[in-house]
């Protein structure tokens, strides 16, 4: 072997060298957007409830309870607050509003009532979970007291009447004139168990 | 420009120890193989079996809906033929069909003697087959295989589940992994591989479109695999993602997967307009118009893609910001479309043009992914979609990109690139069979159901009211003539392996591009020394 081959040799292996750790950088970078895209699909989770609480968009409303310091009640308006259960597949509750709607005005505080009765043969924890439409007035709906803050625990064949007390916010937009609250009840029994 | 020259001593060192000199045979051969020709082929085969099982699903579901009226299967069984037949055309046919045409050509096109990963592409090959072969299996299970879409919307794929749950997501699992070490082996050989002098906007436009694709897969394919994880444990380990009794929200299934599922359509339909921008030149003689603003407008066209998901949600009951904001981006996305189908259109403009048969399809391609483009359109009018949602002008609609878009423009290719890949010359007259029956059916076959849709025939239903009779029975007399016309396809590619006319180093005189610099058919090695490119 020449001189001036060796010497062109070496420097192939040089490049290749070069070729290499630039290869490797490369596919390190892509994996990264990998890995970081595959956690932005979780975080997109948290994302959203972030999301739709500030805005209200999914019809949630607050888990929490609200306080009632209203300084006055707008008389002029009146909005027809509608009420609608349904169970969930799996749960044998009975599970209905006591009246199916009430008018309020914005600001004025008002109780309505629930009754639930455990229709099996064995002991069930239920849950309410609120949806309220249209989506945009779930922010407007205030709940002081809610029966869906807790679970509802229920022996066989026992029944309960479930207390709402609510207002409605005095900032409702106007062409927003009835708000239809819709509750699902979940059997949660084998989450509380466990 | 040297051809093939073997040069032993810098095959040894360009290639760090990884040198076949000489083919192992049999099995092993395309077991082991690392050579990027080898996978290329077993992609494109993989994917044309696919094809014709996803085809077979799809006359089951055809043969049913010949007549009104339960017949054949089962409504159980025929959502699982939709839902399967959904997710063997996306994942087993078109994406496999362009993973393979990557492989084969990249790396010629751009000088380099082979993929740059060749280990990791004989494995995100390798893997598909048991991807493949576990959602299949589930047919034979006792609770049958998925049945909730393709789409496998939460809670149906959760709640009401038939079983088929955790294989469904394994074999997502699976074909995402694939996608994503075939996607990072596309970036990497080109950010890497290319040879001296080729700067990026010196690439093929091919090459540039299967750049661009590969970066959409390598963001979206985790989301992808992030959602069937959460169906998982949500189906499986008692988590509430999409579960409202745990606190989850169902519509937020929707959200991630159509933010992946968005990029995932131009996944499917970027490569394919890579490809007639290289056919259509070719068969024009001239080269192709406007090159610079075909980057920009890919480029663009994947930018957008990331902001148009709710357009899948429009019924779902967003606020009106929402419909408008995701409506006006949609139809942004037309801007680039238009861009493109412009530039092939003053390509032909004035050429010396010919009808071999790459030309013929992509010039359906253009026309035919044009009309699906403009019921796109339609479908992105957020009020107009309340009355379209869900209905067969939606099945028309992506069956017109994907079927006569993304699968004409991958027989263009096939058609183009055959006597490269053979070293034969086709059997004309066949093709030109394959090419006319194919042209008429799926017209036949697809066109009809934008009236269905319009008069309201809903989609994914085994059977319909009496007066969509008459379109189904004709749709469905297309849809098996495009069935067996495909089986002219397969005459034709193993009679062009087994021989025929000697195919020259170039068969079309048009044609450009390093890969027409090397004899016919490619050897096994090429460019192990990289050209030069002024």
């Amino acid at each position: 072997m020449t001189n001036g081959e060796s010497q062109n040799k070496l420097s192939k292996q040089a490049q290749a060298k070069t070729h290499n750790a630039s290869v490797k950088k490369t596919v390190k970078k892509l994996m990264l957007i990998v890995f970081g895209m595959f956690g932005f699909g979780f975080a997109m989770v948290p994302l959203y409830d972030v999301f739709c609480d500030i805005t209200g968009l999914n019809g949630k409303t607050s888990n929490v309870a609200a306080s009632y310091n209203v300084k006055s009640i707008d008389t002029e308006r009146t909005i027809t607050v509608q009420f609608l259960t349904r169970t969930a597949k799996g749960i044998p509750w009975k599970f209905e509003p006591m009246v199916n709607e009430v008018k309020v005005h914005p600001g004025e505080r008002k109780t309505v009532k629930f009754y639930a009765k455990n229709e099996s043969t064995s002991d069930i924890v239920g849950q309410a979970v609120p949806s309220v439409s249209p989506g945009r007035a779930a922010v407007y709906f205030q709940k002081i007291e809610c029966f869906c803050f807790n679970s509802q625990p229920l022996k066989a064949s026992e029944d309960v009447e479930m207390g709402l007390q609510f207002y409605v916010d005095l900032d409702i937009p106007d062409d927003v004139s009835t708000i239809t609250l819709s509750y699902t009840l979940y059997d949660i029994t084998s989450s509380v168990d466990s | 420009m040297t051809t093939d020259v073997i040069d032993d001593q810098s095959e040894h060192d360009s290639h760090d120890g990884e040198h076949h000199d000489h083919k192992m045979t049999g099995l092993k051969r395309w077991l082991y193989t690392t050579n990027h020709k080898d996978i290329g082929s077993m992609y494109l085969w993989f994917s044309f079996i696919m094809f014709l099982t996803g085809g077979v699903m799809a006359l089951v579901i055809r043969a049913e809906l010949f007549q009104p009226g339960l017949q054949i299967v089962e409504p159980d069984f025929f959502n699982q033929m939709t839902t399967v037949h959904g997710l063997i055309m996306v994942f087993g046919a078109i994406m496999p069909a362009f993973t393979g045409l990557a492989n084969w050509m990249i790396p010629m096109m751009v000088g380099a003697p082979d993929m740059a990963l060749p280990r990791l592409n004989n494995w995100s090959f390798w893997i598909l087959p048991f991807a493949f072969a576990i959602l299949l299996s589930s047919f034979f299970m006792e609770s049958g295989a998925p049945n909730f879409g393709w789409t496998f919307y939460a809670p149906l794929s959760t709640t009401y589940s038939n079983g088929s749950t955790a294989f469904f997501v394994f074999a997502v699992h699976i074909m995402g992994i694939s996608s994503i070490m075939g996607a990072i082996n596309i970036v990497v050989t080109i950010m890497n591989m290319r040879a001296p002098g080729m700067t990026y906007m010196k690439m093929p436009l091919f090459v540039w479109t299967f750049f661009i694709t590969a970066y959409l897969l390598i963001a979206v394919m985790p989301v992808l695999a992030g959602t069937v994880t959460m169906v998982l444990t949500d189906t499986y380990f008692g988590t509430s993602f999409f579960d409202a009794a745990g606190g989850g929200d169902p519509v937020m299934f929707q959200h991630i997967f159509w933010f992946f599922g968005h990029p995932e359509v131009y996944i499917m339909i970027l490569p394919a307009f890579g490809i007639v921008s290289t056919t259509i030149p070719a068969f024009s003689r001239k080269p192709l118009f406007g090159y610079t603003s075909m980057v920009y407008a890919t480029a663009s066209i994947a930018f957008l893609s990331f902001i148009v998901w709710a357009h899948h949600m429009f019924t779902t009951g967003m606020p009106l910001f929402g419909e408008l904001f995701f409506m006006y981006c949609t139809m942004l996305i037309a801007v680039p479309t238009g861009v493109k189908v412009f530039n092939w259109a003053a390509t032909m403009w004035r050429g010396s043009l010919s009808f071999e048969t790459p030309m013929l399809f992509s010039i359906a391609f253009v026309i035919l992914f044009t009309i699906g483009g403009f019921s796109g359109l339609m479908l992105a009018m957020t009020p107009v979609d309340f009355q379209y949602h869900d209905t067969y002008f939606v099945v028309a609609h992506f069956h017109y990109v994907l079927v006569t878009g993304s699968l004409f423009s991958i027989f263009a290719g096939a058609y183009y690139w055959l006597p490269k890949w053979t070293g034969y010359m086709y059997n004309d007259t066949l093709s030109k069979w394959h090419f006319w029956c194919s042209l008429i059916s799926v017209n036949l076959l697809f066109f009809p159901m934008h009236f269905l849709g319009l008069a309201g025939m809903p989609r994914r239903i085994p059977d319909y009211a009496l007066q969509f009779a008459d379109f189904n029975k004709w749709v469905s007399i297309g849809g098996f003539a495009f069935g067996i016309s495909q089986l002219i396809f397969l005459v034709l590619v193993i009679k062009c392996i087994k021989g025929g006319e000697k195919a020259p180093m170039k068969p079309w005189d048009g044609a450009e591009g390093l890969e027409w610099t090397v004899p016919s058919p490619a050897p096994y090695h090429t460019f192990t020394t990289p050209p030069k490119i002024d």
